[in-house]
């Protein structure tokens, strides 16, 4: 009977399994326990000095696309511009004048968490920084 | 003995049910009790049923009339300006008769009226053809009359400029940003790709201001609510004779001339 658990040229192969295994899984441990850290985003000192936020910070912080596309649509499509929240504080609903009057620095609040995320939202194709502006 | 059997049931049940609506109606009467935000107009946002202009060109002889309004268009709504005559975004213009009221030339035109400029704009139109052919709705046309655009949903196909019959759309070409001379924080810019138009200055109206144009046009232009008898413009229409652009085509613009 032939010895057909014969493997051909056993020792190159394995060599090159170990290879890939090792290439195919760099990432993985060349980036092992280097994982940024969840950045902070950072506030104004006006932003800390308010407190509250439009809505309270969980839901802003989980929400915050939500309520901008609201605001998109209710200001553009039914010319209603104020908006008040539940604790009857009325605010003018714009991104570049209200939420951008009190987080006066954009690129240490929406970028951080939005490079961080690798989101790319187009808001600022057309809305204005304020401080870029100047 | 059944019979009283039969009432400890039903007095059980309907027991049960009563101790099982009582969390239902809580929570019921929990959600209408927290205040949902709420989204309202300003209060002192100018209101109409349909908004409309006239504009007086016996006032606006020279194109130097016509300049500071054209000015104040264009830097309170970041209009950029390019020197392609291809690239330009036009809201508040300037066009000769000829351009202005074609078909409705006669054969001997005035003079005057033959080398002025005349303002024009946005029709915001009671038909307007570039609602009715806009695929995303980003045009549409608001319950006071006014045509206006939601930049967000533009997707650049350009189906309004085709369908506007008064040259009333631009197309940004290219990023305006660099070529806006100052750029005003409290109105947003455009983006290459959307096409863009004069909106009545809808911003300025939700804050109970008239649009610059009429503000700094010494009383040559006009505007108010054509649904309302009383208002400056249909006196202003009621006295004038007033003739508008293309009213062939059944358009039916607010925008009104007195020549």
């Amino acid at each position: 009977m032939p010895n057909n658990k014969k493997m051909y040229d056993k020792g190159k192969v394995v060599a090159g399994l170990c290879i890939f295994v090792v290439l195919i899984t760099f990432p993985f441990w060349f980036n092992l326990g280097k994982a940024a850290p969840v950045p902070e985003p950072k506030l104004s000192d006006k932003a800390k000095a308010a407190k509250e936020c439009v809505m309270p910070k969980a839901y802003m912080k989980a929400e915050h696309m939500q309520i901008l596309n609201e605001w998109r649509d209710t200001v553009v499509r039914d010319a209603k511009r104020i908006y008040t929240n539940p604790s009857g504080k009325k605010f003018n609903m714009s991104l570049s004048n209200t939420c951008l009057d009190c987080h006066v620095e954009k690129a240490e609040f929406c970028d951080k968490c939005h490079n961080y995320a690798s989101v790319t939202p187009y808001c600022w194709d057309c809305h204005i920084d304020p401080k870029e502006a100047k | 003995m059944k019979s009283s059997r039969r009432r400890f049931l039903k007095i059980a049940g309907i027991s049960a049910l009563g101790i099982g609506a009582k969390p239902v109606l809580d929570v019921m009467a929990s959600s209408s009790e927290t205040a949902a935000p709420k989204t309202t107009r300003g209060e002192n946002a100018l209101r109409a049923k349909r908004w409309g202009m006239v504009i007086d060109t016996r006032k606006l002889q020279s194109e130097e009339d016509l300049e500071p309004m054209i000015e104040i268009c264009d830097k309170i709504h970041n209009v950029p300006k390019f020197e392609n005559k291809n690239h330009e975004i036009k809201w508040l213009w300037e066009e000769e008769f000829k351009h202005v009221f074609p078909m409705q030339e006669p054969d001997f035109l005035n003079d005057r009226l033959k080398h002025m400029s005349f303002l024009t704009l946005c029709n915001h139109c009671e038909k307007a053809p570039c609602v009715r052919v806009c695929p995303t709705k980003a045009t549409f046309k608001r319950e006071d009359g006014i045509v206006l655009m939601d930049f967000h949903r533009c997707i650049g196909c350009r189906f309004c400029m085709a369908a506007c019959p008064y040259g009333s759309r631009s197309f940004n070409f290219r990023d305006p940003r660099p070529f806006i001379k100052e750029t005003n924080p409290d109105f947003p810019t455009r983006t290459k790709g959307v096409v863009e138009k004069c909106n009545f200055c809808a911003e300025r109206l939700a804050v109970g201001e008239i649009p610059a144009c009429v503000e700094v046009s010494n009383g040559a232009l006009t505007f108010g609510d054509l649904d309302d008898p009383e208002s400056e413009v249909t006196r202003v229409l009621r006295n004038n004779y007033t003739i508008r652009r293309k009213p062939a085509l059944g358009t039916g613009p607010s925008v009104f001339y007195i020549v």
